[in-house]
């Protein structure tokens, strides 16, 4: 650094008198007027969405931000603000949230408030209205979303399906006495709705709801051009919690397992969710129709963890003794087409995989089996087999790297000084060899089991699980780990949805993730590093 | 013994010599040998599938018997493209947010002393124990919540899969950056310090400069892992227009496994190609990376 150089340096430190500093400063401020903005327009719809959760949450983070930012102090948290604010939201929030669920019985039935499920009640039991005046209706749109424009009493109203009716002004009536010209809305012409059978199938299944409350019901149309109105004979009692059906009579209770039951035993469609307590890990232990499986894909879980380790260790370290040797000519060659399936992405491997063992056109049953029909991902232990096979492809290069890396980093005197006291190969690795490369590898390999714990992508790309055993639930199946059957019980992807027992099964998958990692922990030195 | 070695006639001894390399050495190429056929021939079996213009699952298993770029070419008839811009679009962001967070906390972790660095450091190992998948419930049911305040950050966002990956960003890569921040002496600060340069200078100017490798590599593996990431993607985004390869391939493996082979491979090859060059051009590096613990395994 010149004298010049280190002059200007000094000047950066008082604000705003060198342009080094005043860019950065104008840069933090832009950063600073987004993130305020945005957590502003946040705070706002959430709290239109009355989402009081989001709410508060954004107010604290932003509340934090600006603190940091623009206070002299808290130096170290102006570099961690932004990694620990999306490490609370995304990943620490997401915890403890499963942590919630899992003592709920959220899931297909049961996944909104009770209010909701009223809400819903209303509108799955609406029926016409018998003397219901038909109301002029024109179908309109607005953002690529259907509506309705109707004329009540006079006046234009319009409405989607998410938005209840509201009076438009200054909209025009037509000689046929439904809406002509609604402002902000377009309006489609009724030839387009009765030539385009995908419209008109839309507009016929379309609700448009009457107002803001559910009771009043909602507008729908047979034809596109009258609307009537729609309406629930349920009357909600909120004191007592119950609806009442007029037509039937049927009183429908809100019980303490979130549903709407009647006396005759009839309970509606859609409840809410509430805390049951461990009654999720109960079923998961003792309920006939879990249990048997979920054991059986406990057990695999850990074979296929422990047994992928395994094998991929020992070819790595077999491959590693054998190549670790100065006299072999184009070893940094050799070694790059070693790792070449490592280098690979995984989930294109196992998808490769997956056609290159299909039982009918798979390429290892024509070249390797003389064309034999060999089911390998239809039988279970064929499959598991198959599971183990690509994973060894797949994972042995990474124990040939570290323990290349590690048997290079052992110390050739003491090897020297065993072959000088006469131990033979085998000897001088058993004795020698061996015990040094595992004291630098355990941790690694206990990572690595922790990894193929939940490695989904494997499984879920190979077999998705199957072939199924017979009986199980959700289509549990017998190459299913842990997270894969996890996946197939929650239901995210499809089918019923169990969030409940989903998260409880995951905080069963953190225990055993925290055993070993608490394991993994008194191994590595990690923890003295920090001090 | 070495007498009558010496006594024996040179051919005899050429090939006692070749003998011993042979049983020392030269068995070790024959292994060499099968070895590479058994890492390398499921990717040339897809080379050759993706150049096999019947595009289906029979009849690619004769190797090389055709070339023709057909399967290539039908690529643009489908989403493929979009997906392939979607994967590098969040894959690319991620790994640059990666970067900077991780960079950002090993640099506060690594310069400064502050009460709660240590309770800090230990709580993000232990936080990077429990990978987000295993809550990936409470990940869709989080984005289904904020959906209904947000929209642009609900389900079938990108953007909402961006901040899921960098949620675990943190704790992924500040280990690993921390060591290597820890390994620039201090005294380089210190000397720019007494010059007058800010804290902002510092990691700016001095220190991020010295850090490039392992900077590359963090973002290497970031963008790796949202490139093979299944289960976040898969549940995220809902639409097709915002699929990523992973989601999107494997639709097309899992449906019609026979007829869309030949458009898999070829996708699969290109896909790769960036990837393995990436992987092999930064090996040095990522190995160095492997014994920290911080790559799939």
């Amino acid at each position: 650094m010149t004298i010049t150089e280190r002059a200007e340096a000094r000047r950066g430190s008082r604000p705003g008198t060198t342009r080094g500093f005043s860019w950065g400063f104008v840069v933090k401020l832009l950063l600073m007027a987004i993130v305020n903005a945005f957590g502003l327009t946040v705070i706002l719809s959430a709290y239109r969405a009355e989402s009081w959760l989001v709410l508060g949450i954004m107010v604290a983070l932003l509340v934090a931000v600006d603190v940091v930012y623009f206070t002299k102090r808290a130096l170290p948290l102006k570099y961690l603000a932004p990694g620990l604010a999306f490490l609370f939201v995304f990943q620490l929030f997401t915890l403890g949230y499963t942590g919630y669920v899992a003592f709920t019985n959220y899931g297909s039935g049961h996944s909104g408030s009770m209010q909701q499920a009223v809400d819903a009640a209303f509108i799955q039991d609406e029926q016409r209205v018998p003397d219901s005046p038909a109301y002029p209706l024109t179908v309109v749109e607005r953002s690529g979303e259907l509506g309705f424009a109707v004329v009540v009493d006079g006046e234009v109203r319009a409405g989607t399906a998410l938005e209840p009716l509201a009076e438009v002004a200054d909209a025009e009536v037509g000689s046929s006495g439904a809406p002509a010209e609604v402002p902000g809305w377009t309006v489609l012409e009724r030839a387009q709705v009765l030539t385009d059978p995908a419209l008109q199938e839309q507009v016929v299944a379309l609700r448009v709801p009457f107002s803001e409350d559910p009771e009043d019901g909602s507008i729908r149309t047979r034809e596109g051009s009258t609307g009537v109105l729609y309406s629930s004979s349920l009357q909600w009692d909120e004191e007592a919690r119950t609806l009442t059906d007029t037509e039937t009579g049927l009183v429908y209770t809100a019980d303490d397992r979130g549903s709407f039951v009647a006396d005759d035993g009839s309970r509606l469609a859609t409840g809410w969710y509430v805390g049951v307590g461990f009654e999720n890990f109960v079923r998961a232990f003792t309920d006939a129709k879990f249990a048997a499986p979920l054991l059986q894909v406990t057990l695999w879980t850990f074979a296929f963890s422990i047994l992928t380790v395994l094998t991929s260790f020992g070819l790595g370290l077999l491959f590693a003794l054998i190549f670790n040797d100065p006299r072999i000519r184009a070893r940094k060659v050799l070694r790059t087409l070693f790792i070449l399936p490592y280098a690979f992405p995984a989930f294109m491997s196992a998808l490769l995989w997956r056609g290159m063992l299909n039982s009918e056109f798979g390429v290892v049953n024509d070249l390797f089996f003389f064309g034999a029909d060999i089911n390998w991902l239809g039988d279970p232990l064929l499959a598991k087999l198959a599971i183990l096979w690509v994973n060894l492809w797949l994972s042995y290069p990474y124990w040939f790297l570290v323990c290349t890396g590690a048997l290079q980093s052992l110390s050739g005197e003491t090897l020297e000084a065993a072959k000088v006291d006469g131990a033979g190969p085998f000897r001088r690795f058993r004795s020698i060899i061996l015990p040094l490369l595992l004291v630098s590898t355990a941790p690694l390999a206990i990572a690595s089991f922790a990894f193929n714990f939940n490695n989904f992508t494997i499984i879920y790309m190979l077999t998705e699980g199957g072939p199924s055993i017979p009986g199980a639930p959700n289509g549990i199946g017998s190459t299913d780990i842990l997270i894969s059957a996890i996946y197939a019980i929650s239901g995210v992807a499809g089918g019923t949805a169990d969030y409940g027992l989903a998260s409880a099964l995951s905080i069963i998958v953190f225990v055993v993730i925290g055993v070993i990692s608490a394991i993994a922990f008194r191994q590595t030195r990690k923890l003295e590093e920090i001090q | 013994m070495s007498s009558t070695t010496t006594t024996r006639p040179a051919a005899n001894r050429t090939s006692a010599r070749r003998a011993r390399w042979w049983a020392e050495v030269g068995w070790r190429y024959p292994v060499a040998v099968v070895i590479i056929a058994f890492a390398v021939f499921p990717l040339l079996y897809v080379l050759s599938a993706a150049l096999n213009p019947r595009g289906s699952l029979a009849g690619s298993s004769a190797l090389f018997s055709t070339f023709s770029m057909d399967n290539f070419a039908a690529l643009g008839g489908t989403a493929y493209w979009t997906w392939f811009g979607n994967t590098l679009l969040i894959g690319g962001i991620s790994a640059v947010g990666a970067v900077l967070m991780g960079a950002c906390g090993a640099y506060a972790f690594s310069r400064f002393r502050f009460r709660g660095r240590r309770f800090g450091l230990t709580s993000l190992l232990i936080i990077q124990m429990f990978p987000q998948t295993i809550a990936f419930v409470a990940v869709f049911l989080m984005l289904l919540a904020i959906g209904e305040v947000v929209p642009e950050l609900g389900i079938n966002s990108k953007l909402a899969l961006i901040c899921v990956y960098l949620g675990g960003a943190l704790g992924a890569n500040t280990f690993l950056m921390y060591g290597f921040f820890n390994s620039v002496p201090i005294e380089i600060d210190e000397s720019a310090k007494i010059d007058g340069a800010t804290h902002a200078q510092i990691f700016w100017r001095l220190i991020m400069p010295l850090v490039t490798p392992v900077l590359a590599v963090v973002a290497l593996l970031a963008f790796i892992s949202s490139f093979g990431d299944f289960i976040l993607a898969r549940l995220v985004l809902t639409s097709e227009e915002n699929w990523t390869l992973a989601v999107g391939m494997y639709q097309w493996v899992s449906n019609q496994l026979t007829s869309r082979w030949g458009l898999f491979a070829a996708g699969t090859v290109i896909a790769a190609i960036p990837v393995l060059a990436l992987f092999l051009g930064l090996q040095r590096y990522i190995v160095g990376g492997l014994t920290s613990g911080s790559v799939k395994g």
